[in-house]
């Protein structure tokens, strides 16, 4: 792709003949591990950090304008009136308190399908790396396959399936297809063949715990940061689905909130539909504080897994 | 890793036992066997259904008959499911690189050191990976406003005439616009993470022999991540087969624009939902997986053959 890359050639590059010169100054500017700061590159940096927050500055700020306020004021300051509070009360009790529903349905997708996703992705993981067990290739061989299969493909027959099952418009619509993370499941894989050194195992087994005792007392405090990682990752897919519930599900009463927003948003098309934009910014507002919250407070976590999951790369 | 312990406190046992014997064993199975029967049930079900379906069809008069591989003959023929994937075919080649370069650009920012404020850098471009692709599409589609959007502020704060986003020529580039948004952080973070764990002595002894920046990020840094560049590309590209959710959600905004075979998944989503036609769109599902693991095949291939 956009990689220029012509010799793979390593390290010895340049004929160290020529370079005397240069070499010189640089030695002398040279401080092991903190190259110097440059302005430059901080000012190209901060052009794309522009591209990504003014976004969520215009979220915020337009979540403290009324409806009227944010027909007449321009969308990057704020109207004359700020009615902040106002629209979190009204978006919390419109529609007799359906926000509120589609918050908890929300958090029950989550508890159950990127909890279950997460535990069924260490279980496995753990096995993949640390066992060698008949049919593992072919569980492997699989798994890397399916990855590749578009999810949004398998939906639709995905759908048909469990109405003839009659699952659908129940919440196990969504919390089952949920449950399968073949990312976690690989990002586990080489964390558990990385942190857990196989002499520890072996040693617990010696010592006569069995293969479960094994597992949690040795294998899962290892193995934390990865969970971390993979927890917030299949949190964020489930937090944010918005194809499967909405393939899925008919009732509002089971709507998580990505569903519910885009039902209000859309509610201005219909005829005699309220229109309830205010509404819909601050919802939205609402929908990603959680998340914001959880990876600016979890960083050290899931930046360390993730570099381990690199390694195998 | 700060969890590699040092090899297990070392009692120097003379002669492993010859575990060799037990090592293979059915045990592995208690823990891989809950992922693997839920993943039986909603990846490999589906699967084999939709083929299933997709070798009937439904008629008023008959009712549900074999028919062999004609619904693959009539997508073959289909236009509109043609249109669709060329699309999304262009958008892969335009917004992909883009996203990916940028993501690239600041990654490799980043892991110079040169920057003010790394960490910061690193979670504000990061952010909108949390944000769902509704509230994504929502915000944008409401700064995409020509009235009382944000083009239409610009438009009249300085007399400028911005085209309109979401008419037809542009809603396309709005919609790669928005995904660029989404996943530049998250890539940016895949190419970071990989970057960090070359190890410290490449550079060093780039460093001995005068190699520039430059050297050491051709020579050195982008072939160390080629495993990273690779899989980030297949996720993009199976992202962009996939496209769905923001013109779905964008549609109400450009509904000339955007018509409901506009991808093919919501050519897919159109014939299950509104046209009940559940046999032919389980067909056209199936020829867009294939169609997209044999583009994400390639692109490893080739990704893993460069150079090495």
């Amino acid at each position: 792709m956009t990689t220029p890359v012509t010799t793979p050639a390593p390290a010895a590059a340049a004929p160290a003949g020529v370079s005397s010169p240069p070499r010189l100054r640089r030695v002398k500017d040279h401080r092991p591990g903190r190259p110097r700061r440059s302005k430059l590159l901080t000012v190209l940096t901060s052009l794309v950090v522009l591209y990504t927050v003014v976004p969520l500055i215009w979220l915020v700020i337009n979540a403290t304008k009324t409806q009227s306020g944010l027909a007449n004021s321009g969308g990057l300051w704020f109207a004359d009136d700020f009615a902040l509070w106002e629209n979190i009360r009204d978006t919390f009790t419109y529609g007799d308190g359906i926000f509120t529903r589609w918050l908890l349905n929300t958090l029950l997708y989550v508890v159950l399908g990127a909890g279950g996703a997460t535990l069924l992705a260490v279980l496995g993981g753990y096995a993949l790396a640390k066992f060698d067990f008949p049919g593992k290739r072919g569980v492997f061989a699989t798994v890397i396959g399916a990855v590749a299969v578009p999810g949004t493909a398998l939906a639709v027959p995905t759908f048909l399936m469990f109405s003839k099952m009659g699952l659908t418009d129940t919440p196990w619509a969504v919390i089952l297809p949920s449950l399968v993370s073949p990312f976690g499941l690989y990002l586990m894989w080489v964390f558990a063949s990385e942190a857990i050194p196989t002499e520890l195992l072996e040693a617990a087994r010696m010592d006569g715990a069995g293969e479960a005792r094994t597992f949690f007392t040795v294998a899962l405090p290892l193995l934390a940061p990865g969970i971390v990682t993979v927890l917030l990752f299949t949190t964020v897919a489930t937090w944010n689905n918005y194809f499967l519930p909405l393939i899925m599900l008919k009732d509002p009463d089971w709507y998580p909130l990505t569903l519910g927003l885009s039902a209000w948003n859309s509610q201005a098309e219909t005829v005699g539909g309220e229109v309830v934009f205010n509404l819909v910014i601050t919802g939205s507002l609402l929908t990603i504080l959680p998340l914001v919250v959880a990876f600016l407070f979890l960083q050290k976590y899931w930046q360390s897994g993730l570099a381990a999951g690199s390694v195998k790369e | 890793m700060t969890t590699l312990q040092p090899p297990a406190a070392a009692e120097p046992r003379p002669a492993p036992p010859p575990v060799r014997r037990d090592r293979r064993s059915w045990k592995g199975w208690g823990f891989i066997g809950p992922f693997a029967a839920v993943f039986a049930l909603v990846f490999l079900a589906p699967i084999a259904y939709s083929v299933y379906l997709s070798l009937f069809r439904d008629q008023l008069i008959g009712g549900t008959t074999f028919v062999g591989l004609e619904n693959y003959q009539q997508a073959i023929k289909d236009e509109l499911f043609w249109a669709s994937l060329g699309r999304v075919a262009l958008f892969l080649v335009i917004q992909v690189p883009i996203m990916l370069g940028i993501a690239l650009l600041v990654a490799l920012a980043l892991d110079s050191g040169r920057l003010y404020g790394k960490s910061f850098f690193r979670i504000t471009i990061f952010l909108p990976y949390a944000v769902p692709a509704v509230v994504a599409t929502l915000m944008w589609g409401f700064m995409y406003g020509t009235k009382y959007g944000l083009v239409g502020d610009f438009n009249s704060a300085f007399g400028w005439s911005l085209p309109d986003p979401l008419s037809a020529d542009l809603v396309l580039a709005s919609i790669g616009n928005i995904v660029t948004w989404e996943f530049v952080g998250y890539n940016m973070l895949i190419f970071y993470a990989a970057l960090r764990v070359v190890p410290h002595s490449l550079y060093e002894a780039a460093e001995i022999d005068g190699a520039s920046q430059w050297r050491v990020i051709t020579a050195i840094k982008l072939p160390a991540i080629r495993g990273a560049l690779v899989i980030a590309t297949i996720f993009s590209v199976i992202g962009s087969f996939q496209l769905f959710n923001e013109p779905s959600i964008l549609r109400p905004l450009a509904r000339n624009a955007i018509t409901t075979d506009y991808t093919p998944n919501f050519y897919t989503y159109s014939l299950s939902f509104s046209g009940q036609q559940h046999n032919y769109s389980a067909t056209v599902a199936i020829i867009m997986g294939l169609i997209t693991m044999v583009v994400a095949y390639v692109v490893q291939l080739r990704g893993m053959r460069k150079g090495a």
